[in-house]
């Protein structure tokens, strides 16, 4: 029998923990995970766990210089996601060390230097992706089309080894751009978006991933299944994803409505490159987005808003990097602009007043 | 009856079946009984009795003082052993007047006043005078003097009379039973409350997870016109009293408001029958109904418990705690309190004794905050617990003041939601208490400013006046006429 008076309540507690939720986020990755390693084979492979090792050892490094145990940089499982994310946002057959440094990046500058779990004002993952696309743009923009492991186009393990860990393999003959990329090609070169569309796979086939581009921009239905699977176990809400890729579709077919030449269609905005990936698990990363509702309706509106900018007008095709980080920066600023009334209050916080009151 | 939607709230592991089904059952008398001079809000007791007097059941040993206050009575006949300080049922476990009462076993009834033989005749004055000298208040747990709640009525227009009976906590099912078991001493003690409000209206509100208790009380209500038993959804904090009279009315009560100003007064069904005793029979609050229960209790059960029975005598009327017992908790689980020891003493507002093993507070270490927004999604009261428990962290309590900490009521669904186990309510009544302990501390500076400045305006006055008596008087030897015709 112990007495013990060190707390207020309540006394009780639901189910819920950060490792639950961690795992859980991890969980809904993985089909569309799995699908991606099959469809780029080995050298996704060895790609996806150079990144997640280069993570979680930059992670235990960072708690032993804080002075914490090691052991306990897997225990919260947010590093996991970190690395996941990121490798998910690299081209599959990316050398190694794009990886490590991507990692680093991520991890030491982006996490810890900030204070660690919880403290970080921008998306780990996506800075180690953005950095690393700002300095290594060849690397970063070498696609391969889709060679699914056990097909005959993959290559052997020996030739994977070589891809993810050798020197200089050249991916000219076999190298694409993606479907975000060919299109802002081919309007440089004076070809209008609707005749360069018509040399793209078809939406459904955009939507299956058999295409070129990042791990996670590609397999949207498993993506999405993931996304809802997360609504479904209440990790995130519908708010962030609802707003981000309805701004998207809505300005993509406003705009391609106008002029069909000059920009690419909402549905096609949608499909392509990492919105889905974006909307569901980089967005809606609870550290760097707003922690109340109508902040993160503002949050995704501007994700949505920036992503179809940066695609649309911008060097760069893909978007998504970019504005998840540019909207990470006006978190805090959401977060004071966008609070819930408080009950038995006026939104400007005045006591609500009584029938008969002025 | 239409309900209305209230915002936020959990639903928590309830676990109401330990004892719900328990009936009632009295306490035998303990050997000694320890009487609190304050069991409610607002001034203590003053004691009437002297160590060594013999009392009769129902005597007063101390009336209460002031407006807000309540007189306790004993709960059996016996003699006073000792008025003295003793440990108070509070997780400071500081000492607190205490009248010990040692029971002679005969429970001979003192005399009573008498019956009120048709409430609804009597002046609403003469029931609250009545409720006030019974010494009942809030048996919710707020335990608030229910006399000077029924004085609502003398400043605001009442329309509704809500009878709590909720009962959102997990664990606690007192009132349950209290509605099974004595339906009809409920309802008649609404219409008295409701007849000293001057509230036309009168709604008993039951969560649905207590359909017996909806059925018992829609019998004993069915001959009243004006009384309404309306079943609400299971949501806690449901029984927090604005809520419950937003989901019952759909009014909002202003922040800094009470119910009253929206028309609404909210009292416990507990109380309802405390009223019924003592105005039908006289009878003074002398015992409540708890709910002993929780993993480490032996036999968990619904208990009517004298006034002052120790805890550790009520527990071991329930078989005792097994050994992994690892909180003792007064009240439900929520939002009750820490007991510091088994030798305190059952008081008004003890509406559940709880002994909880680890696996049901499932206790865990305190995580960073990975901002998940779920304390947001989940308070009941639109506030931001993340952002305010940022604040407090760094004392910055006049930032935390001014979104709203003062708003909070304490409820735990931030800290129950919470994946990292951050004990927000904890920083937040730390703030709260600061706060009030900064405002006393200001008030009594600005008191001090007031007195001095008065102190000094004095003197000047004074000195003042004298110089004007000088010159006065060097005017009168310089031109003593003047000083004539004046006259």
């Amino acid at each position: 029998m112990s007495i013990v008076v060190d707390k207020s309540g309540p006394f009780t507690h639901g189910s819920n923990n950060v490792q639950k939720t961690m795992f859980t986020v991890l969980a809904a990755l993985t089909p569309a995970t799995l699908f991606n390693l099959w469809l780029f084979g080995w050298p996704a492979i060895f790609l996806f766990l150079v990144t997640m090792l280069s993570c979680v050892g930059c992670e235990a490094l960072c708690m032993r210089m804080r002075g914490d145990s090691p052991e306990r940089a897997l225990s919260d499982g947010s590093v996991l996601i970190t690395g996941w994310l990121l490798a998910l946002s690299l081209p599959p057959w990316a050398p190694w060390w794009v990886a490590a440094i991507a990692s680093i990046f991520a991890v030491l500058l982006a996490k810890h230097a900030f204070g660690g779990l919880g403290q970080n004002v921008f998306n780990p993952a996506m800075i180690g992706r953005v950095v690393v696309l700002v300095s290594f743009p060849v690397q970063m923009t070498a696609f391969v089309p889709s060679k699914p492991l056990f097909s005959a186009a993959a290559p052997s393990f020996a030739e994977s080894l070589h891809v993810t860990f050798g020197r200089g393999v050249s991916l000219d003959g076999i190298s694409a751009a993606s479907q975000l990329g060919f299109i802002k090609t081919e309007l440089a070169r004076g070809i209008p978006v609707n005749q360069s569309l018509a040399h793209l796979p078809s939406l459904s086939e955009l939507m299956l991933g058999f295409h070129p581009g990042s791990m996670g921009e590609t397999a949207v239905p498993l993506i999405l299944l993931g996304g809802l699977f997360l609504m479904w176990r209440k990790i995130i809400s519908w708010h962030i994803p609802v707003a981000m890729l309805g701004t998207l579709f809505v300005l993509g077919t406003i705009f391609s409505t106008m002029d069909p030449g000059r920009h690419a269609t909402g549905m096609f905005h949608l499909l392509s490159g990492a919105s889905f990936l974006g909307a569901f698990f980089i967005a809606t990363d609870y550290v760097t987005s707003p922690v109340s509702k109508s902040g993160q309706l503002a949050f995704g509106i501007g994700i949505g808003l920036l992503t179809w900018i940066i695609r649309t007008y911008a060097g760069y095709p893909e978007g998504v990097a970019f504005a998840v980080l540019l909207m990470n920066a006006l978190t805090p600023i959401l977060d004071q602009h966008f609070r819930p009334r408080v009950f038995g209050r006026t939104r400007q916080g005045a006591p609500l007043p009584l029938k008969g009151d002025k | 009856m239409k309900l209305f939607p209230i915002m936020g709230g959990i639903h928590p592991d309830y676990r109401k079946e330990l004892a719900s089904e328990k009936a009632i059952v009295p306490m035998p008398i303990p050997a000694t009984l320890y009487l609190p001079l304050q069991q409610h809000m607002g001034a203590p007791g003053i004691t009437t009795v002297e160590p060594g007097t013999e009392v009769k059941k129902g005597q007063v040993l101390a009336r209460g003082q002031g407006l807000v206050s309540a007189p306790v009575h004993a709960p059996t006949s016996g003699r006073i052993a000792a008025i003295t300080e003793m440990m108070a049922p509070h997780p400071s476990g500081l000492p607190t007047m205490t009248i010990i009462l040692d029971s002679d076993g005969k429970d001979e009834w003192g005399d009573l006043p008498a019956a009120i033989a048709d409430p609804f005749a009597a002046s609403a004055q003469e029931i609250r005078d009545r409720v006030a000298v019974s010494g009942i208040v809030g048996l919710g747990g707020a335990t608030f003097p229910s006399a000077v709640k029924l004085g609502l009525g003398n400043q605001h227009k009442l329309e509704i009379l809500v009878l709590n009976g909720a009962e959102c906590e997990p664990y606690l099912c007192c009132d349950d039973r209290v509605m099974r078991e004595h339906a009809d001493e409920v309802v008649d003690g609404a219409r008295i409350m409701a007849h000293a409000l001057g509230a036309p209206q009168i709604i008993i509100a039951v969560e649905d997870n207590k359909p017996q208790a909806i059925t018992a009380l829609t019998q004993a209500a069915s001959a009243f016109t004006n009384v309404t038993v309306a079943s609400v959804p299971v949501q806690y904090p449901m029984g927090a009293e604005r809520h419950l009279t937003q989901a019952l009315t759909g009014r909002e009560t202003p922040a800094r408001k009470l119910t009253a100003d929206v028309g609404v007064v909210v009292h416990n069904v507990a109380t309802a029958r405390a009223v019924h005793q003592a105005v039908r029979f006289g009878r003074p609050l002398l015992s409540r109904v708890v709910t002993v229960s929780g993993g480490a209790v032996a036999e968990p059960k619904n208990v009517e418990v004298l006034l002052g029975t120790r805890v550790a005598e009520l527990l071991a009327f329930c078989g005792g705690l097994s050994k992994d017992s690892r909180r003792i908790i007064s009240g439900g689980p929520m939002m009750g309190q820490p007991l510091p020891s088994l030798d305190v003493p059952v008081v008004k507002g003890t509406s559940g004794i709880l002994a909880l093993t680890k696996a049901e507070t499932k206790e865990n270490a305190t995580q960073p905050c990975i901002r998940c927004g779920s304390c947001v999604s989940y308070c009941p009261c639109g506030l931001v617990p993340v952002e305010m428990a940022a604040f407090i962290r760094s004392e910055k309590l006049e930032e935390a003041a001014k979104i709203g900490v003062q708003d909070c009521v304490s409820c735990g669904s931030c800290s129950y939601i919470c994946p990292s186990h951050i004990p927000l309510v904890h920083y937040f009544n730390y703030a709260k208490g600061r706060i009030a302990a900064l405002d006393r501390e200001r008030r009594k500076a600005d008191q001090t400013k007031a007195l001095v400045s008065a102190h000094n305006a004095r003197l000047e006055r004074a000195a003042q006046a004298k110089r004007e008596a000088a010159a006065r008087a060097k005017a009168q030897s310089e031109n003593p006429d003047a000083g004539r015709v004046n006259a």
